[in-house]
């Protein structure tokens, strides 16, 4: 304590932040190791198959194996590759996903970083994500890395489109640009019916599905397309580079599930608010319910990945630009008639 | 938080024609190709409901609008309404040719709808804003309008030049635009004018920012040295197109140079007065010069056209009021007589062929006096023989030049009119006294026959009797 | 903040530079980028933070993808591109000095007072720059915004047309139609006798 006391203010304050970060940083990374293993639980458990279980108790290390595998692993760089733009991909997907978490409220009163923009920056970050991938594609020099890298940036676009709408939506019944404010905007006593999922719902569910055409995540795989183009964008990565890809896919997916779960679910706001009472345990507002959401739709993301096939492209194309921005467009009109004429219990 | 909703009553012709359009544009994607027809009723029903609500308006006095950025005058008033007409003529005389060559689609009108929406902008523009926002509604309709025959190499270069250069120049406007805002702090014309009214008005930078304004205004226009792209995008595009684009976009240029030079920077006249002059005395000798050596009817159309430019603008640097008007009448004299010209070249036009060589018109006399007859009054009426309504043009703009001291340019203009008579009356030799290419008698419909006769009979009629208009010029600029 | 202008000032003219005399066009790209990367932090140090994240989430984010996709799909001959430069360099150079000095008049006017430039005071906290912006927006430049939604929808409309036709010859899907079909269009069962063996 007497060494925290004599840092001058300024310093403790910067240590204080620099503490958060790494929290926050390194709760996402342990987040992402365990959702891989949660996703081969998973899909085993649907495809009627134990999944991994010899590496720690009930398979528990696995993640951990991987990574020290993947580390020790050497980094290929083809020979006619772009030197600098090949190695510096991945960061550059991965650095968008961790650094959109600044904005993100975990619980009542907490944000790394409280701005005002928080949703466009957020949306400002997560349309950064997909230079990896197209660089990726394009440094490598090779034919396969550079089809995935097209077909994920034209796919990106066109869906960022329709984020980008599902979230005017968001702005408009929340009134605000600010994270916390929206989740704020949601509370009220008749706890899960106040969110905003029910009158935005077609919104809810071009948002959630969007998301996960951005993650390139199945169905929407195409970017990968492992039957058609082997591994796509990143078919020439192997080791540590190939480790950060990963990483930053599934830390894309805790990304689009956490912000689903702001912007739609009320993020650390209890189901139960009105019925017991903010006191009471139930329905006290916490990080238990953020997250308990959270793993929610990351679950989806892997029951999708398990029941659907692959999305032909010229399909995806259609579904993004002619079905998600109409829609989103008529439902804007709707939700300006819902907030004109003052809609109970949301816009009254 | 209280919100006052601005007074929308000036702005109701803008908003008709935009909801028209939009309405245009949705009722046209569930029509199949044979029932475009419904696409130019429609297209025509806005022209006509906007010159009612324009003409019902009654304006008498200057009012603004939207916080300053849209002013409705009686020169507006009038510009408007000849921007309908002749968006109106344009129409009636494209629709078959359109129809002759495939280009007869939506797209057509609706662009040419979204272009005349960007010239009412622009001539009710009352900040600088709205006058560059305008400016560019109606290039990139225009753009997309001179590629629109995709299958021509020809319109996708004239299209990509008129585009480039269209970009520098929309800059160039820009780059004036931010630099008199920068030195004034405020983009609204008035307020523009309120400050060089008061403060010490020549100093380097506005005249930097004055000069950039002046060549966008230039390159819009056309004029010498600002004309590159005119001779290609007139040969290059569709007839049709060509004779929308020489027609309402110079009332628009007429109503950017006196929205932006007489009402912003009435002040600074000392200023661009000499800039008009380089670029009117270029245009007249280089544009009659030109013009003579042309075998292309619609390339020396375009020369021609920059020498009417250098009129217009002789008139709006005499810095008179006269002198406005006489150039807003020269430039509505311009628009009766081009339109005209080209629609002779669209009836002339077959499925594939654009009547555009000035071997075409060879003995036109012998295929179809009345035609011929119809050409001959065009023509005379261009190289300002009278009666014709283009030798009345030229006269009051010379008058008004006479009226400023400034006798010389009116002795020079006068000099390379005669010079340029040589070329107009050339196509008339070529009508008259050659043995015709081609026999038989050139098909049109009898509505165009019928405006071409009206369009023609205009020439003469407000030649000879031009007060009716020239007293209303006079009027909206007092 | 002084210093961390200048650092960023820096850095954005340097990517200016790489922009223009970068061999391969993908790398000018990318330079363009941080360009504008760097613009929209010199905005945040000026407090105008919806703009600069509304350049980063535009620019950056949607028309530097499309761009970067232009670019990499054309096979461009960079040396045949940049063979004029060192011809046309004193023009660039000249049109950028006589840019950069009209700048320079232009402040400078302002601060010999034609109209005097109020002092630059920070904001408060809880001020909030894109409500500001709303406001103004919809209200004193409600006219501007809708013409600019107006050119949008020409440049849409234009797009368009422009590069939508039907091809003759060309392999698609009609998905109705496919649809539609019933098994009498496709199957056509004939009666026929049992022939003989021979």
């Amino acid at each position: 304590m007497a060494i925290w006391e004599s840092i001058p203010e300024q310093f403790q304050m910067v240590l204080i932040i620099l503490a958060q970060v790494l929290a926050v940083t390194i709760v996402v990374t342990l987040c992402v190791a365990y959702l891989t293993l949660a996703e081969r639980k998973v899909i085993g458990y649907i495809q009627n198959r134990i999944g991994p279980n010899r590496v720690g108790p009930k398979g528990l290390l696995q993640p951990f194996a991987d990574v020290i595998k993947l580390l020790l692993k050497e980094v290929v760089v083809p020979s006619s590759a772009n030197r600098f733009l090949f190695v510096i991909a991945p960061l550059l997907s991965i650095t968008p996903a961790l650094a959109a978490w600044a904005v993100m409220p975990l619980f009542p009163g907490f944000t790394l970083a409280n701005i005002n923009a928080g949703l466009l920056y957020v949306l400002a970050l997560t349309s950064l994500g997909v230079y990896g991938v197209i660089l990726a594609g394009w440094a490598s020099n090779s034919k396969y890395a550079f089809l995935g890298a097209m077909r994920s940036a034209a796919q990106i676009v066109a869906y960022e489109i329709a984020m980008g709408f599902a979230l005017v939506a968001v702005v408009m019944a929340s009134g605000s640009l600010n994270l916390g404010e929206i989740v704020e905007a949601q509370a009220g006593g008749a706890g899960l019916l106040n969110w905003f999922w029910l009158p935005l719902f077609p919104l809810f569910v071009v948002y959630f599905i969007s998301g996960v055409a951005e993650t390139n995540r199945a169905p929407f795989d195409v970017a990968e397309g492992e039957s058609e183009i082997v591994a796509g964008f990143h078919v020439e990565y192997s080791g540590v580079t190939f480790a950060i890809f990963f990483l930053a896919e599934y830390a894309n997916m805790i990304l689009i599930s956490a912000l689903t779960a702001v912007f739609f679910l009320g993020g650390w706001l209890s189901p139960f608010q009105g019925l017991f009472g903010e006191d009471s345990v139930l329905g006290a507002p916490g990080l238990f319910w953020f997250a308990l959401k959270t793993a929610f739709f990351l679950f989806c993301f892997l029951w999708f990945r398990a029941t659907f096939p692959r999305y032909r492209y010229d399909q995806i194309m259609r579904l993004g630009w002619k079905i998600f921005i109409p829609v989103t467009i008529v439902w804007i009109f709707v939700l300006g008639a819902m907030i004109a004429f003052q809609v109970p219990p949301w816009f009254a | 938080m209280n919100f006052v909703s601005p007074d929308l009553s000036p702005a109701f012709a803008e908003m008709f024609v935009l909801g028209m359009t939009c309405l245009v544009l949705v009722v046209d994607v569930y029509l199949k190709d044979s029932q475009r027809g419904i696409t130019y009723v429609l297209s025509m029903l806005t022209l006509l409901g906007a010159a009612a609500i324009t003409a019902t308006s009654g304006v008498v006095a200057r009012e603004l609008t939207f916080s300053g950025h849209f002013v409705s005058d009686p020169m507006g008033d009038v510009l408007k309404l000849v921007v309908y007409a002749t968006t109106a003529v344009v129409f009636m005389y494209s629709r078959d040719y359109l129809r002759k060559n495939d280009l007869f689609k939506g797209e057509f009108f609706m662009l040419a709808l979204f272009a005349m929406l960007g010239i009412m902008v622009m001539i009710s523009a009352g900040s600088m804003l709205s006058l560059y926002l305008g400016l560019e509604l109606l290039s990139l309709s225009m753009y997309a309008l001179v590629a629109f025959q995709r299958d021509s190499a020809q319109a996708a270069e004239a299209a990509m030049k008129y585009f480039v250069l269209g970009a520098i120049a929309s800059g160039c406007l820009l780059y004036g635009i931010s630099l008199l805002y920068g030195m004034t702090g405020t983009i609204s014309l008035s307020g523009v004018s309120a400050i060089f009214s008061s403060a010490d008005q020549f100093n380097i930078p506005v005249l930097f920012g004055l000069s950039f304004v002046v060549v966008g205004v230039a390159f819009k226009f056309g004029a010498v040295p600002f004309h590159a792209w005119v001779p290609d995008v007139y040969q290059g595009a569709p007839a049709a197109v060509t004779l929308f684009i020489a027609s309402a976009p110079k009332i628009a240029a007429f109503a950017l140079a006196i929205r932006l030079l007489v009402d912003g920077l009435g002040d600074l006249q000392g200023g661009w007065q000499d800039m008009l002059v380089a670029l009117s005395v270029l245009s007249i000798i280089i544009g009659n010069l030109v013009a003579i050596v042309q075998t292309n009817i619609k390339r020396m159309l375009a020369y021609s056209t920059i020498s009417h430019v250098g009129f217009i603008l002789l008139g709006i640097l005499t810095g008179s009021q006269e002198g406005y008007a006489a150039a807003m009448y020269y430039a509505i004299a311009y628009v009766v007589m081009t339109t005209g010209a080209f629609g002779l070249i669209i009836i002339l036009s077959r499925k594939g062929y654009e009547a555009e060589h000035l071997d075409d018109f060879k003995g036109l006399n012998s295929r179809s006096p009345w035609l011929a007859g119809m050409m001959l009054m065009l023509v005379f009426s261009m190289a300002g023989i009278p009666p014709f309504v283009g030798f009345y043009a030229k006269l009051t703009v010379l008058m008004g030049l006479v009226e400023v001291g400034l006798t010389w340019l009116a002795v020079l203009a006068l000099v390379f009119s005669v010079v340029g008579a040589f070329y107009y009356l050339r196509v008339v030799k070529l009508m008259y006294f050659d043995e015709a290419r081609e026999t038989g008698e050139p098909e049109a419909a009898l509505d165009i026959r019928v405006l071409l006769s009206a369009n023609a009979a205009l020439v003469l009629l407000l030649g000879l009797f031009p007060d009716g208009l020239m007293s209303l010029c006079i009027k909206v600029f007092q | 903040m002084e210093i961390l202008f200048y650092v960023f000032a820096t850095v954005l003219v340097g990517a200016a530079i790489g922009v223009i005399t970068a061999r391969n066009p993908v790398h000018s790209v990318l330079y363009l980028v941080l360009a504008f990367f760097n613009s929209a932090v010199l905005w945040l140090l000026l407090e105008a933070e919806f703009l600069a994240i509304v350049l980063v989430l535009v620019y950056v984010g949607a028309v530097m993808v499309l761009f970067l996709f232009v670019v990499m799909m054309l096979d461009v001959n960079v040396e045949s591109v940049k063979s004029g430069f060192t011809r046309y360099a004193p023009v660039g150079v000249l049109v950028m000095v006589i840019i950069a000095v009209e700048l320079a008049q232009v402040i400078w006017v302002r601060h010999m007072g034609l109209r005097g430039v109020g002092e630059l005071t920070p904001m408060p906290a809880d001020y909030n720059n894109t409500r500001e912006l709303g406001l103004l927006l919809y209200t004193e430049y409600f006219y501007a915004f809708e013409l600019a939604a107006v050119i949008l929808l020409v440049a849409i409309v234009a797009a368009i047309s422009l590069t939508m036709r039907r091809r003759p010859g060309l392999k698609a899907q009609d998905i109705a139609r496919q649809v539609g079909v019933r098994r009498e269009d496709r199957v056509k069962l004939v009666k026929m006798d049992a022939e003989e063996r021979q």
